[in-house]
């Protein structure tokens, strides 16, 4: 079995006196799709932030990549987000402001690629998920499932190796929500993209590899069967 | 729903005479289905023949003398083995659901465990459901839509029962 890509140690955080997360753990290893499951307010997208490297934990490692995350400065840790980590969230995550091509390429211009190859790139991953006739359209004029399966395309583009989703479902139909779990598992599968899913949904969690349940901050791995 | 398990776990509480597993067991659970005493005396006697009773004690009183029964180590570990296995997801089963978590707090075990175990079960075969509809056509879709739709239910009770377990445990202990 490979190491773990990405992996939390007891970790702990609190937001005042509140714990939401009290010495969790959890481990995803490259090319794997894990559901983090739990009733609201348990933790879960505290442990996302966490792994992911956007708030840091008040004490336990997260590990990524043979590298420790939760020590690692801002500059470098938003570098990595930006270059290896994808994310997809439930809401607002696209800048109305710019069209759909131009929302796909923004990582790769803020990484400094040409407008006009970072487009390119943008198409062929709205093509691939089946978006690519709104490319020139702003967020606000395409349907909710439209523009969840843009942001995928946003998340994908880079060639990530981890893509976290919080609830990517949660405000689609069940139909446009099984059309964006589908194309997202499937590019990551094809990419060899580990996924992170927050989800208290059950029929998106059935997209994953394995659980983890994360109750009252602390968390239950479901090891493979 | 496994009647022998449920008096087992019944029986863990302290010896029991028939009568009185009856009751209890139509109290906590029989609310649809009460027991007949056949099925509780052919049900003990099947326990006692598998060695996971043994008789403890007699009990004298106006009417006849009753035999009171005791669960033997054997029945401990097997009332552990029964919770420690998930029930095969299908339709209807919330009954057979809620008992174990019953009898898991009852005798102090960890209810959470008997529901975590239930909830990998049931997202397994959502996993297999939703394998088999991706590669399937429409009528396969619909098929599974269907059952995954109820599965869903399902877990949606494991979870709301999960929430609302030290309540349940509150009402189980102070009965």
């Amino acid at each position: 079995m490979t190491e773990p890509l990405l992996m939390a140690t007891d970790v702990v955080k609190a937001f005042g006196p509140t714990k939401a997360l009290d010495g969790a753990n959890m481990s995803v290893r490259a090319g794997e799709v894990v559901a983090v499951m739990g009733p609201s307010g348990s933790g879960k997208s505290t442990m996302l932030h966490c792994l992911a490297g956007i708030i840091q934990p008040d004490a336990g490692t997260v590990m990524y990549d043979g590298k420790e995350l939760s020590a690692m400065p801002d500059q470098p840790r938003s570098t990595l987000r930006r270059t290896e980590f994808g994310f997809v969230f439930q809401f607002g995550q696209l800048v109305p402001e710019l069209s759909c091509i131009e929302n796909v390429a923004l990582p790769m211009r803020l990484g400094g690629m040409k407008r006009r190859a970072a487009e390119a790139k943008a198409r062929v991953w709205l093509d691939r998920l089946e978006v690519g006739d709104v490319a020139s359209k702003r967020p606000g004029e395409v349907s909710g499932g439209q523009g969840q399966r843009v942001a995928v395309a946003r998340a994908l583009v880079t060639g990530p190796k981890v893509i976290f989703a919080d609830e990517p479902t949660g405000a689609l139909d069940s139909l446009n929500g099984e059309h964006v779990m589908r194309m997202l598992t499937e590019a990551a599968k094809d990419t060899g993209a580990a996924v992170i899913l927050v989800t208290h949904e059950p029929r998106v969690a059935a997209y994953s590899d394995r659980e983890v349940i994360v109750r009252d901050g602390h968390t239950r791995q479901v090891e493979f069967a | 729903m496994s009647i022998g398990h449920t008096l087992l776990g019944l029986l863990e509480g302290g010896p029991r005479h028939g009568y009185d597993l009856k009751r209890a067991y139509d109290e906590r659970f029989g609310h649809d289905r009460p027991l007949h005493y056949g099925q509780v005396y052919a049900t003990l006697s099947r326990l006692l023949k598998n060695g996971l009773i043994e008789e403890s004690g007699v009990e004298h009183g106006g009417g006849p003398d009753r035999k009171r029964y005791a669960v033997t180590a054997e029945g401990v570990t097997d009332v552990d083995k029964w919770l420690g296995t998930p029930e095969k997801p299908e339709l209807y089963m919330q009954s057979t659901l809620y008992t174990k978590v019953v009898i898991a707090l009852m005798s102090e075990r960890d209810a959470q465990d008997v529901l975590d175990t239930q909830r990998h079960a049931h997202l397994r075969a959502m996993r297999e459901l939703t394998t088999r509809k991706s590669g399937g056509d429409l009528a396969d879709q619909l098929i599974c839509d269907h059952a995954l739709f109820h599965l869903e239910a399902d877990l949606r009770w494991l979870e709301l029962t999960a929430a609302r377990i030290d309540e349940l445990r509150k009402q189980v202990t102070n009965d």
